[in-house]
Parts: structure tokens; sequence; C-alpha cells
């Protein structure tokens, strides 16, 4: 399996430039990680995540929708109107609606809610692009950034969120598509990366906290803020898996799954990736 | 209109240090939409600074600046309290001025 991933690896990169095209590059994987985080130091400074989430703070507070009502009693999980902290323990089963739900699929439910949008206009672009402007992605900036450090805390108590957490765990692993890959293929083992991105290590626990704990993120290369439900959509992509639908019961088992196992770890979005 | 900047304008030592994010597509009129058409340059021409009203940065800038800029400055003075105001201008003559306190 290992022989069939680098042979995909390289495939992928020589059509992307081969910046991976041989073995020999591939060794010196450790010194061009070192210029990486160079360059991912480089960005912090001035990160333009703050532009979305002062639009989403705004988005927040202001009224909307046909109800001309604000998202301000919006219960996030620890109370209507309750941001701070509120990121680190989704997701959460919500008595409300009767399911589990992530971030951004509650948002979805208050401005249906609260604001009386149809659930089809309240799931519209979920991500932007520099014509249309996401919502989504600006609200979702705010709320996670008022969960800086404070250390993920998601909970598997309840019934329906243990069963969430397996359902994810099942999915990670669950191997299929044209190249017969699982998440698990390409983020289960130390020390890979594709191109030039790292891989993080999902499976074991510093790993799943890196990689879950930077999500939200400002996207140099796209110039636009990306939420975790664009992640998971992208690595499906990846995957060459059929799109996962956005807010789906399946993504929010994959979500439940990966935040579980950052727990302990400071979130530390929105953060500034590549 | 444009979204506000954000900016951020502190006291160090006997200078300020002003750091500014500007919400702007950057379009370099390089790049060709998915219909094939050139999508029409589109950026940030000229940025002041000013503090108390008197002019500290004057500049320049072109289509190689990067989406949502991130412009770093420092200048000698400036006391808690005082005002910095930033504009910036683009090639299609939108306008933007945002302020901050220095803190
Ligand atoms: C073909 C390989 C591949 C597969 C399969 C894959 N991913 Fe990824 N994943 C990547 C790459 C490459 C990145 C980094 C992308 C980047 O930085 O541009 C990434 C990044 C991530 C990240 C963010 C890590 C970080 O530190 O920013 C998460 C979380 C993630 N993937 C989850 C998943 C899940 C869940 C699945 C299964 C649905 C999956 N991935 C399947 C290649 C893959």
């Amino acid at each position: 399996m290992i022989t069939m991933l680098r042979a995909a690896l390289a495939a992928t990169a020589v059509a992307l430039g081969g910046m991976l095209a041989s073995p020999a590059t591939y060794a010196q994987a450790g010194s061009a990680a070192d210029e990486i985080e160079k360059y991912r130091q480089a960005l912090q400074d001035g990160n333009p995540a703050e532009l979305w989430e002062a639009r989403g703070e705004d988005l927040w507070k202001k009224p909307g929708g046909p109800k001309n009502a604000s998202l301000e009693r919006c219960d996030l999980g620890r109370g209507p109107g309750v941001v701070k902290g509120a990121y680190a323990e989704l997701p959460k089963f919500f008595a409300d609606a009767g399911r589990v739900m992530d971030l951004e699929t509650r948002l979805v439910w208050c401005r249906v809610n609260l604001q009386g949008m149809t659930e089809a206009d309240a799931r519209r672009s979920p991500f932007g692009s520099p014509e249309r402007k996401s919502d989504n992605e600006a609200l979702t900036a705010w709320i996670t950034s008022e969960s800086k450090g404070v250390a993920m805390a998601v909970s598997l108590d309840h019934p329906k969120m243990r069963e969430a957490y397996d359902v994810g765990r099942a999915i990670f692993f669950f191997r299929g598509g044209p190249h017969d890959f699982a998440c698990s293929t390409c983020h289960s083992e130390d020390g890979k990366r594709i191109r030039l991105q790292d891989l993080p290590n999902l499976t074991v626990k510093s790993g799943a906290q890196r990689g879950y704990t930077t999500w939200p993120a400002y996207r140099v290369s796209q110039g636009e803020l990306r939420t975790f439900q664009w992640r998971l959509n992208d690595c499906f992509r990846q995957q060459r898996f059929p799109e996962i639908e956005f807010g789906s019961p399946a993504s929010i088992a994959l979500t439940t799954f990966l935040a579980y196992n950052a727990n302990g770890a400071p979130f530390a979005a929105p953060a500034i990736k590549r | 209109m444009a979204d506000p900047m954000k900016i951020r304008a502190t006291l160090v030592g006997d200078s300020t240090e002003v750091r500014v994010l500007m919400s702007h597509e950057m379009e370099t009129g390089q790049r060709k939409d998915a219909a094939g058409k050139t999508v029409p340059a589109w950026f940030i021409q000229s940025v002041t600074a000013t503090h108390n009203g008197k002019t500290v940065l004057s500049a320049q800038w072109g289509p190689a600046v990067a989406k949502n800029p991130f412009l770093s400055f420092k200048f000698k003075g400036g006391a808690k309290g005082d005002k910095v105001q930033i504009t910036w201008t683009d090639n299609r003559g939108e306008k933007r001025t945002d302020e901050a306190t220095i803190g």
C-alpha cells in the first residue's frame, strides 16, 4: 500500500510541476520543511482572517433575514448568545434540534429559526469566492476566534455524540473510490507530505490536535478564509470521493471524530496557511 | 463599498508601530476567469497615513501586491490617544479611510 501511495503521490507531483518527482527530492524533505516553516512564520504577522472576523461579528449583531432578527440569541451550546469558548465544545448534541451539530450546521439552524430564512437560503454558498462572499465563513471566523486559547473539550457523554464519533471513525478508515483511498491513507503516518504540504498523522493525539485546532484558516493561495467543512470537502475531493454535502451527518461525524481526538489542546484558529 | 480596514497602532519607545490589514481583491489584470476572459486589473494604487492630520507615510502600489494586503510601518513620535488615519485609493477611483487610536 505504501508503494501505491508513493506512486500516486509522485504522479500528482509530476502533474503539478514535479516538486516531488524523484526519491532524491523526497529525501530532502527535512530541509524543505524547515524552509516552509520559515515561510509560515513570516505569514503569522497580519493574518487577513481578521477581516473575516470583523465582518462576522457585524453579521452576528446586525438584524437580518425575513424576521429582521440578529443572531445574538443563537445558542451555540453554552446558552443563548454565549460565544466565548463555544467552539471548543463543538460538535454537540442539541436537544432543540434533536441531533448532533457542528458550528456551521448550527449557524444554518439559527438563521432558519431566529432569522426566518429558508433552509435552502441559509445553506446557499457556504464557501465564498471573490464574486460572492460567504456569510458562513465570516460568522465562523468570528465565532471560532472567540475560542482562541480555550482547551478543546468535546464531550461524548451523550449517546448520539458517541454514535457520531464511532461513525466518524469508521468513515476515516473506510477505503473506496477509484484509488481505493481512505482518509487514513494520507493521514495515518508521521513525516509524510504531498508537494509542500505536510500530511498530519490524524490518528495520533498530537497530529489530530494540530490538524483540527488550526482550522478555520486564511488560505494565502486562495485569498479566502476556509472553514472545517471546507477542509473536509477538499479532502473528499483529494480522495476522489463523491462531493460531501455541506453539513451532512457524515461531515458532522468526521468532525466529531477529529474534534474529540484534539481534546486538551488549546484552540489556535483562525490560523493562516499557505 | 469595500470592507473596513483593520488598524492597530501601538507606542513602542519613542515611535508608533502601525499595522494595517486592507480588504481588497488586488487583481493583477493577468488572470483569466473560467470563461477564458481576462479579469481586469483592480488594485490599490496609493496609500497614505496621517498622524494628527500630518502625513507620515505615502506609498504608491502596483498589481504585484498580494490580495488583502498587510502593511506594517513605524513613525517617530505619537502619543497614546492620538489618531492615525489610513486612506487607500484604487485604480477604479474607489477610496476608503479608516482610523485607529494609538494605544
Ligand atoms: C490523497 C491524500 C488525502 C486524503 C485521502 C485525505 N487528505 Fe486530508 N489532507 C491532504 C493534504 C494534501 C492536506 C494538506 C493540504 C494543504 O495544506 O493544502 C490535507 C489536510 C487535511 C487536514 C488539515 C490538516 C492541517 O494541519 O491543516 C485535515 C483535518 C484533513 N486533511 C482531514 C482529512 C479527512 C477527514 C480525510 C478523509 C475524508 C482526508 N483528509 C483525506 C491529503 C489527503
